[in-house]
């Protein structure tokens, strides 16, 4: 008996082409964003996440704020951290390593082509290896650093790419870079990392760059590596309170920050989610708009199809297969949005991940669920429906005699 | 206005008619004043009987099929369908009994247009709840008996006035109902296409069927029908059975 019904709504959406199209629209789009929502959310997330560098989770930054607090490290900043201040930090309870670090904008020049690239010291001794290991960074042509080296770099895997370097032309190990007017020569480059401060960057030794920029004392980063994790929410306490009598500042004026990867993640993924609230709002606006469209259309059809309830109803229809019929067919345009929905949402999701991918150098791939698909489908024919039950009533209701005069 | 003081249970009445109005009247409020559409009409009609409802346009006519074809129930008095007070069936239940009984021909063929003339068939017998594989086979045989086995699946819109119509007929036959009630089967056809459809009306009440023609045309009535129901002014002007080559008048 369903299976009749569902024939009937099926020749009747057809019957009415066009219309029936523009009516699901709403739900059509309502179910692409929360498909592409869904499928993109995770991957989303692992990506933005990779370009926070969060290898260990026993490493603390310190970083001094500026008046703004917004920029690159180091940058806008009033009162900078100093190497003493990285000195100080070492004698901290459970500190194992303090890692003082610069970062600085450089003039690059190379295949007679100019570039600003972005470049980060390396410290001395062992502590390279931990920068190695906390960034998870793999040198894949070359080698790294070593401590007798001089005026070498390591370079980031998009300087491989004549199209991502800026310079027209592939680097390789053993060529000549020139930075801020000084040589350098290219003893390494890195292994693909997947974030676009990484694999653009230049490595090299700290004292070289800080020559370079002309800095001496001035640190931008305070990288602390914490003996284990238990200590790291008292150790993070005791710099804030050490740095505040360095800095002589009060409790809650702090021109300066500590914090944990875990701290770092929670804020971008708080500003992610709330980007995906508000997507997800849009969305149900689309559904909710869709729905009232399918009352729209279905209420018209009731009364463009009076005479033909009329006629059901003279040959024996009885009220609940009229109502059957109506409500089918609201489902029925719920259950078809749903269905181009997903499979739009499938697409752009795809390309989508595809876009993010080549942006910022990640490789993530769209995550959708068989499980997940089926509820967007019951939902999505749950709307249709729900959306049909006033006007399928209303059709119901229609008394033969007049439904008949049409 | 309910009749408040008969019990609501199914009347059963002695030699009862297979469709049978009794003091029958049907008002309609048109703003402040009252239309008497049907103003005390009495009609029985028997099992075999070919009875054709006649009268003029504005006659009440139309009103009186809708009553006997129990699509509408009277304001006042009593309509049995079968031995069935109708007014004492919930909508659902007269709509299951009427599908059952009464099988309807209309003036416009009124085929649902995007079904096929197959489909349209079936779908009385889909509100009576038959098998769908026993629906196709009687489907395609009633349709063979209207001589259109080669128009199964063309759509209302790719037939002529005079093969919807035989498609309607095929439709009204699907519950093999006892009655044909038949609305100006003929309105909308030219003679020749319209005697065809009459010669089938006429073949079925041979076979058994009792068939009921609401028309306004004397001659479609005296040529074909043996009794005929003349209205007036909502009521029955006279009652006329065919008694050999001439035609006895009752009051």
């Amino acid at each position: 008996m369903i299976k009749d019904f569902v024939v009937l709504a099926y020749k009747n959406l057809r019957r009415r082409g066009l219309r029936s199209y523009l009516t699901l629209l709403g739900i059509f789009i309502g179910i692409a964003v929360v498909v592409v929502l869904v499928s993109l959310g995770d991957g989303l997330r692992m990506a933005v996440n990779a370009q926070f560098n969060v290898g260990s989770t026993q490493v603390l930054t310190v970083q001094a704020g500026g008046l703004t607090g917004y920029g690159p490290p180091g940058s806008g900043v009033v009162t900078p951290l100093t190497k003493e201040d990285a000195d100080a930090i070492e004698k901290i309870n459970n500190v194992e390593m303090v890692i003082p670090r610069n970062l600085a904008t450089l003039k690059a020049e190379f295949n007679n082509k100019l570039s600003v690239s972005y470049a980060a010291t390396l410290p001395k001794g062992k502590n390279r290896d931990l920068i190695f290991e906390t960034l998870d960074l793999e040198v894949q042509y070359g080698q790294k650093l070593k401590d007798t080296d001089t005026n070498k770099v390591v370079l980031g895997n998009d300087f491989l790419d004549k199209d991502k370097n800026g310079f027209g032309k592939a680097m390789k190990v053993g060529d000549k870079i020139v930075l801020n007017e000084k040589e350098f020569r290219v003893t390494g480059i890195l292994a693909k990392k997947g974030s676009f401060i990484m694999d653009k960057i230049i490595l090299m030794d700290e004292d070289e760059l800080r020559a370079l920029i002309g800095e001496s004392d001035k640190v931008d980063i305070i990288a602390v590596r914490v003996n284990s994790k238990d200590a790291m929410d008292q150790v993070k306490t005791d710099i804030e309170k050490l740095l505040r009598q360095r800095r002589n500042v009060k409790e809650g004026e702090e021109d300066f920050s500590v914090s944990t990867p875990q701290a770092m993640l929670a804020t971008v993924n708080q500003v992610l989610l709330g980007v995906q609230i508000f997507i997800v709002i849009i969305a149900l606006i689309s559904i909710v708009v869709g729905a009232i469209g399918i009352v729209n259309t279905m209420t018209t059809s009731v009364l463009e199809r009076k005479k033909e309830i009329g006629i059901m109803k003279a040959i024996g229809a009885k009220n609940s297969d009229i109502f059957l019929q109506f409500f089918v067919e609201a489902g029925m345009l719920g259950l078809i949005g749903g269905i181009l929905g997903i499979i739009a949402g499938t697409i752009l999701g795809y390309i989508g991940g595809l876009g993010i991918n080549s942006f910022i150098g990640s490789t993530m791939r769209p995550n959708i669920d068989f499980t997940f698909l089926v509820l967007v489908l019951a939902g999505s024919f749950s709307v249709g429906a729900i959306a049909g039950i006033s006007p399928a009533m209303k059709a119901a209701k229609q008394r033969p005699v007049e439904a008949l005069r049409g | 206005m309910h009749k408040l003081l008969i019990p609501p249970i199914p009347l059963i009445i002695m030699n009862p008619g297979l469709i049978e109005l009794k003091d029958v009247k049907k008002y309609y409020h048109m703003g402040e004043s009252i239309v008497k559409a049907v103003d005390g009409m009495d009609i029985k009609i028997h099992e075999g009987d070919f009875v054709a409802i006649m009268g003029p346009s504005g006659s009440g006519k139309s009103t009186a099929m809708n009553l006997v074809g129990s699509l509408d129930l009277a304001t006042q008095g009593d309509i049995f369908l079968d031995g069935t007070d109708i007014e004492f069936l919930d909508e659902s239940d007269l709509a299951q009994l009427r599908g059952k009984k009464i099988g309807f021909i209309f003036q416009q063929f009124n085929l649902i247009p995007n079904l096929t003339a197959k489909e349209n068939i079936m779908l009385p017998m889909m509100f009576q709840g038959t098998h769908s594989s026993e629906r196709e086979a009687r489907a395609e045989k009633l349709l063979k008996m209207v001589e259109l086995g080669d128009r199964m699946d063309h759509y209302p819109g790719q037939l002529s006035g005079g093969q919807q119509q035989r498609v309607a007929i095929a439709r009204a036959l699907a519950n093999d109902p006892e009655v044909i009630l038949a609305d100006e089967p003929t309105g909308n056809l030219d003679t020749k296409t319209g005697e065809m459809v009459m010669a089938f009306l006429e073949d079925l009440n041979r076979k058994g069927k009792t068939v009921i023609m609401v028309t306004h045309d004397p001659k479609l009535a005296h040529e074909h029908a043996k009794i005929i129901y003349q209205i007036k002014d909502g009521k029955v002007e006279k009652k006329m059975k065919k008694a050999g080559r001439t035609w006895k008048v009752f009051k």
